[in-house]
């Protein structure tokens, strides 16, 4: 068995196959993880780069572990200012890092496309590790292993994404690989954070998050942030968390079970209150765990493929 | 020197000119139209079968990128781009750096292109360095030969120092030349809608390029002036521009090729040859692109060449400059697209792309007549060809056409007594 393409550059157009191998790979990688000895030696002699243009220190270490663990020799290159912005293109950065020759380049980018642009001068396998608001597929991959791994199944569920959907790329990675495995997917937030069109990927949207919460079996409750241009898509906080923040309360009214994921890092007060994020409905901490797991899945998959 | 187009059709709605014949041009003018031999030692003879004779072509949207960026385009590089395109007239953005906001620019631009087969006029920045702040001094700039003004790359800042230009530039009768997008919404970089929601890329709504159409169209009205709307990209400004001309408001519009065949769809290969701005709308708005040049709510077709830098183009999608080269391709896409797909006449085309911008500049329409300067462009409506960006002349390569297929090309530019043929620039005097 081995996936259908050489890179992870999103879920977008991934059979479920593929999807399928990752998740079931996953599970074995899981049970690694739990044996006094966590080091299998499947990716020894492969040179893995991770090329973090953006900082985000949680996704680098669960890749940087999941290396580690497959037994690859990782190096590690971030910045947090664009290449251009320093007189040297993006392309001649990544062909200086490839001369040194790598295998694999796991990338994180602020600029939608830069893993597909990776792929047209670079010989190694691409993994996205977040570009712009577009995709973070090893995300919803971990979120999609989290949802199977308490429900059982992806098939028929309804999954609710909650928050700014506009700017997120674990809500669009979400979407693809969540629908390609069958289940119904829903996005819950301000008319501001829902971008247009958004129909169009198939997803039904909800502007109140009662109604989330009661049609849906699981809530994946995205992180909040002001950004720049805060005040003008949503007026504060405060609001945001009286109006659309997932609360015991509001979970409370619900008829049967809901299962609470967050990506991470948690906005207590904000998108989820402190006792639902230590709650029994959530599944936050083995998201974490299962995330290098699953990195780990398609690194080996990625990195034994022929 | 005699040159002798043989079998030629002579094509000017200008003249209400439609037939075929000889001309015989005699050192840069036209010395003769009829039935004419020439024997091939007492001058050059072009059997022209199939052909076109027009009114030299006119691109009023041309990026020269001197003064400032002549690694991407010269004077003298973007006017051999223009000569290969089938231009014999262009006019040129004031972006450069300096921006075309005092006299000298102005007249370092027509220095410096006085010598070639392409006429180039400048167009003046409407403020100073296109701040946006303070009128340029406009009257000077028109003296010293600008013929629009225009702060493209931006709107005219605010609705006061355009209704402050729009009064002005009454004293001079010249177009104000609108880039048309609402500061407070151009954020993004490609169109806004379900393809930029998927491909997770910050968009640029439409209603930002209608928002400011509506109000230069309302400020042209109240204060009676010229607004000539560039590169007009989206069904509802198309809408207005049709509106304001039956109200009798002096509005005029051009449109790219590219906006008239590209979509927001090609954009899921994150090519940065394909991001522009306006950005590539939708389907819908094309088709509105190809109704208003039917009905003449768009007057000009215009090119809006921009070239830049390869390095510049291979950034990553977010930051890449936005335009690309339009000057090579544009004759061959327009007639592909809109004369074979049966859209346009070829007489509309040349009013498109020859009339219409020269009478909105108040520039003189070439006569084809005895005894006028042969400004022509020969163009082959049937000629199949291949592009090929190594064989530009501009000096930059951003385009998104390499290796499209077009039919129609320029077989002959002639203007200021020279002649542009197979890819050599000669003297015909
Ligand atoms: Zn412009």
């Amino acid at each position: 068995m081995s996936l259908s393409s050489r890179h992870l550059l999103g879920l977008y157009n991934v059979p479920k196959e593929d999807i399928q191998l990752i998740l079931d790979t996953a599970v074995t990688f899981r049970e690694v993880m739990e044996r006094p000895i966590k080091k299998v030696p499947t990716l020894q002699g492969k040179t893995i780069v991770n090329l973090f243009f953006e900082n985000s220190t949680r996704t680098r270490i669960s890749f940087e572990l999941a290396q580690k663990r497959l037994s690859a020799d990782t190096v590690n290159f971030s910045t947090s200012t664009s290449s251009t912005k320093k007189g040297e293109t993006f392309k001649d950065t990544v062909k200086n890092i490839e001369a040194m020759k790598v295998d694999m380049i796991v990338v994180r980018h602020q600029s939608a496309g830069v893993p597909k642009f990776l792929t047209q001068f670079s010989d190694a396998n691409i993994i996205n590790a977040g570009d712009g608001q577009h995709e973070h597929p090893t995300q919803a991959l971990l979120d999609m292993y989290s949802i199977r791994e308490k429900l059982g199944k992806l098939a028929g569920l309804k999954v609710c994404i909650v928050g700014d959907i506009a700017h997120s790329r674990v809500a669009r990675s979400n979407i693809y690989g969540l629908k390609a495995m069958g289940a119904e997917v829903s996005v819950c937030g301000p008319t501001t954070m829902i971008p247009r069109g958004i129909e169009n990927m198939g997803v039904k949207i909800y502007n109140r998050i009662d109604d989330a919460i009661k049609n849906s079996d699981v809530l994946n409750v995205l992180r909040i942030q002001l950004e720049r241009k805060a005040g003008t898509s949503i007026p504060s906080l405060r609001e945001y968390h009286n109006f659309f923040g997932v609360t015991e309360e509001r979970l409370a009214k619900k008829e049967g079970e809901i299962l609470i994921l967050h990506p991470g890092p948690i906005n207590r007060g904000v998108e989820i209150s402190s006792e639902v994020a230590d709650g029994p409905n959530q599944v936050i901490l083995n998201q974490v765990a299962n995330g290098v797991a699953i990195r780990m899945a398609v690194l080996y998959l990625l990195g034994t493929q022929n | 020197m005699k040159i002798l187009l043989k079998n030629v059709s002579l094509l000017n709605p200008d003249q209400k000119l439609d037939k075929k014949a000889d001309l015989l041009i005699e050192n840069g003018k036209i010395s003769e139209i009829g039935s004419i031999e020439l024997d091939e030692k007492d001058g050059k003879v072009f059997d022209l079968e199939g052909n076109y004779c027009v009114p030299g072509l006119f691109d009023m949207h041309v990026h020269l990128r001197e003064p400032g960026r002549e690694d991407e385009e010269t004077i003298e590089t973007g006017s051999n781009s223009a000569a290969a395109g089938g231009f014999t007239g262009i006019a040129c953005m004031p972006n450069t750096d300096p921006a075309i906001d005092s006299a000298e620019i102005v007249r370092y631009i027509i220095e410096k292109a006085s010598h070639h087969l392409v006429d180039v006029y400048p167009i003046g920045a409407v403020s100073n360095e296109r701040k946006g702040e303070t009128l340029a001094p406009l009257l000077e700039l028109s003296k010293a030969g600008a013929v629009a003004f225009s702060d493209d790359g931006v709107a005219v800042k605010t609705s006061d120092l355009l209704r402050s230009a729009l009064e002005y530039l009454k004293m001079v009768d010249a177009p104000l030349i609108e880039h048309c997008e609402d500061e407070a919404l151009a954020d993004g970089v490609m169109n806004e809608g379900a393809v930029s929601t998927e491909l997770g890329v910050p968009g640029l709504p439409s209603v930002s390029e209608d928002l400011i159409v509506m109000r230069d169209v309302l400020m042209a009205e109240y204060v009676g002036g010229k607004v000539h709307i560039a590169h007009i990209s989206t069904k509802n400004s198309v809408e207005i521009v049709r509106s304001a001309k039956l109200k009798g408001i002096k509005v005029t519009a051009e449109v790219t090729p590219h906006h008239f065949t590209l979509v927001d769809e090609s954009l899921r290969s994150y090519d940065t040859n394909l991001r522009m701005n306006p950005p590539l709308r939708t389907q819908e708005d094309v088709d509105a692109m190809i109704e208003g040049l039917k009905d003449g709510a768009i007057d000009v077709i215009a090119s809006d060449h921009a070239p830049h830098s390869l390095e510049e183009k291979e950034y990553e999608f977010i930051y890449a400059p936005n335009g690309i080269l339009g000057l090579e391709t544009q004759l061959g896409i327009t007639l592909s697209e809109l004369y074979h797909k049966k859209h346009l006449s070829l007489a509309e085309i040349v009013d498109k792309l020859s009339v219409n911008p020269r009478k909105i500049l108040g520039l003189p329409v070439p006569q084809i007549k005895v005894g006028e300067i042969a400004n022509l462009t020969v163009f082959n409506p049937d000629e199949i060809w291949t592009v090929d960006v190594k064989k530009f002349l501009s000096k930059s390569k951003n385009t998104p056409f390499d290796k499209k297929l077009l039919t129609g090309k320029p077989t002959l530019t002639i203007n200021n007594g020279q002649m542009f043929s197979q890819g050599k620039f000669e003297s015909i005097v």
